[in-house]
């Protein structure tokens, strides 16, 4: 059962956790970190076979976040999780942390792949799809892309790979918030027609609201319906999602500095969502 | 030369290698960009259909599958010509690979001059220097088809990121069957006092010769393999400048960035003797067959001899 009310109201406390860590340094990628809530709350929360106490479990489901800088979601849902402690968030890019920028598989609790040069988790992904067929563990592999990032050339030979391999347990989301660091994604090299170049590679293709966990729901049950192909699910997201400075600064929200203030205030805002809900 | 046909092919010994170990252990994967049947790797599908397979002229997603299979368990091998292995794959390779210390070997075919009639395009001179400087990559050349065959075991007992500059074709044999190979030891293949060869790859055969040809003039020569050039083994090259004081390498790759450097590195800060480097001297790469392009960039017995004379006159 989807527990709607009590995952709307993790993807609040996500978002402080995120605003925390991130205003806590002063600055960082907290766009792109925002417009990803819904979907780690709703893969972390409600959908992937994990175990947070033993994270190296054997054919758990995976999560890649190809967008690297989509780290601080990713760490704020893990420490929740109980991966590693709430306090630990506090590290974020400070020396000796074991939450840097970038994912990092061998330094983070519950990181399944080190990411950050953009492209390449899904090739990984690919490989783990793989590696789950051969061993017939029935795992789902997961993993997310920035609309910026399938500008890389290596996306779309990982894409024509998991189609001709008829990898049907992979699902893979699009966070599609329009903007990437020098503008918006149409006017710097646009993605579109972005439905039919992933139909074209043999992929199931949905769209759903990224901040919709419903939608989001609904697309991965049809995705775990297909016998013989990858799944793309385009999350149509706002970049900096629930924070009104990181939605009004807009491209610049992609790595940005945060001031006390506005920390504050970002958080007073997210604690009177609450009594939105 | 002449091709001995008593002696096989480096990529018969590899198929073979892989051929039985896949057998053993369910966990190596060999995956192949469209270059399986030059490496010897092809037929390797044929019995082992989910765990040998190609993925297309794409060479960045076999790394990034690679990557993705180590961390799923499994021992990938990622197969293809030197310069796609390395150059065009080099951020691949050092994010998703060597970074994350994903347990991938990489096999990269026809290193410098083996690329013959492929020419300039093909033909990497630069591989090693870029894969020096990138922390957990280890770098074994092989010499021939007795330390190939003892080291494939030890390469796969290695767990981390690991390149093989492999020479795939037929080439003259340096090792008895009774050699004993160790992963992170030089060899010292023959002893002498008067000046130190140290070489890696094709280029030992030529050194061979070398010792012999200055056998003649009275020079005793130390002949050394560096098959590992990244973790070299410092203690194997010091000893030996310690006692002749005078180095000549040699190499099928750059003198930059290549083993020469990586020798140098190591006399600079432990015993700084002069080194001479025999090798490609910054150039790029032409088409012809190795006889040719062996006198064309200087990688001829002689050529060592008379690097080993200058020293020893001056």
């Amino acid at each position: 059962m989807l527990d709607i009310d009590l995952l709307n109201k993790k993807c609040i406390d996500i978002r402080k956790l995120i605003v925390n860590q991130i205003g806590g340094l002063g600055v960082g990628h907290i766009g792109g970190s925002l417009s990803v809530v819904e979907l780690l709350v709703y893969l972390y929360y409600h959908e992937m076979n994990i175990d947070p106490k033993n994270p190296d479990m054997e054919g758990r489901d995976r999560f890649i976040m190809s967008k690297g800088h989509g780290g601080p979601a990713l760490y704020s849902v893990l420490a929740d999780k109980g991966y590693f402690s709430i306090e630990e968030l506090d590290t974020l890019n400070k020396p000796g942390t074991n939450l840097p920028s970038h994912c990092d598989m061998l330094k983070t609790r519950g990181v399944d792949m080190t990411t950050g040069s953009l492209g390449q988790g899904l090739s990984c992904a690919v490989g783990m799809a793989l590696g789950s067929k051969i061993k017939s563990d029935d795992a789902y592999i997961y993993c997310l892309l920035g609309d910026g990032e399938i500008q890389e050339g290596q996306i779309w030979e990982a894409a024509m790979a998991a189609g001709h391999f008829k990898l049907n347990r992979l699902i893979v989301f699009l966070d599609y918030n329009k903007m990437q660091i020098s503008g918006t994604v149409e006017e710097i090299m646009d993605i579109e027609p972005v439905i039919d170049k992933w139909k074209s590679f043999n992929w199931n293709v949905y769209r759903a609201n990224g901040h919709n966990i419903n939608g989001i729901h609904k697309s991965v049950i049809e995705a775990k319906k297909s016998k013989d192909k990858p799944t793309m699910i385009i999350l149509d997201t706002i970049k900096g999602k629930g924070v009104s400075f990181a939605e009004e600064a807009k491209v610049l929200s992609h790595s940005m500095t945060i001031s006390e203030d506005m920390r504050i205030k970002a958080i007073k805002e997210l604690d009177s969502e609450v009594d939105n809900l | 030369m002449i091709p001995d046909n008593n002696i096989k092919e480096m990529r018969q010994i590899l198929y073979e290698f892989l051929d039985q170990k896949m057998e053993e252990d369910e966990r190596i994967v060999v995956i192949d960009a469209d270059l399986s049947k030059s490496n010897g790797t092809y037929n390797l599908r044929k019995k082992y259909p989910n765990r040998a397979f190609d993925v297309g002229v794409a060479e960045q997603n076999m790394a990034g599958i690679g990557a993705g299979m180590a961390a799923y368990g499994f021992i990938p091998f990622i197969s293809t010509f030197v310069p796609f292995a390395t150059r065009r794959i080099c951020d691949q390779v050092a994010v998703s690979i060597a970074y994350a210390n994903r347990n991938v070997k990489i096999i990269g075919s026809d290193p410098g001059i083996a690329a013959e009639l492929n020419g300039g395009t093909h033909m990497s001179f630069e591989d090693i220097g870029v894969f020096r400087s990138i922390p957990n990559m280890v770098i074994f050349e092989p010499v021939d088809v007795i330390q190939l065959k003892k080291a494939l075991p030890q390469i796969v007992e290695y767990e981390g990121p690991l390149y093989i500059r492999f020479f795939r074709k037929w080439t003259p044999t340096v090792f008895d069957e009774d050699y004993e190979f160790n992963l992170f030891k030089g060899d010292l293949i023959k002893e002498g006092k008067d000046i130190t060869i140290i070489a890696s790859g094709i280029m030992v055969y030529e050194a061979l010769l070398a010792c012999k040809k200055l056998k003649e003039k009275g020079i005793d020569g130390e002949l050394i393999n560096i098959h590992t050039i990244k973790p070299i083994d410092r203690d194997c090259i010091i000893k030996s400048a310690r006692k002749t004081n005078r180095v000549v390498t040699c190499e099928n790759h750059n003198t930059i960035g290549g083993l020469r450097s990586a020798v140098t590195e190591v006399l600079s800060e432990s015993y700084p003797v002069i080194v001479k480097g025999i090798g490609v001297q910054d150039r790029f790469g032409q088409v012809g067959k190795l006889p040719y392009l062996k006198k064309a960039y200087g990688l001829e017995a002689d050529n060592i001899v008379n690097a080993c004379m200058d020293i020893i006159n001056n």
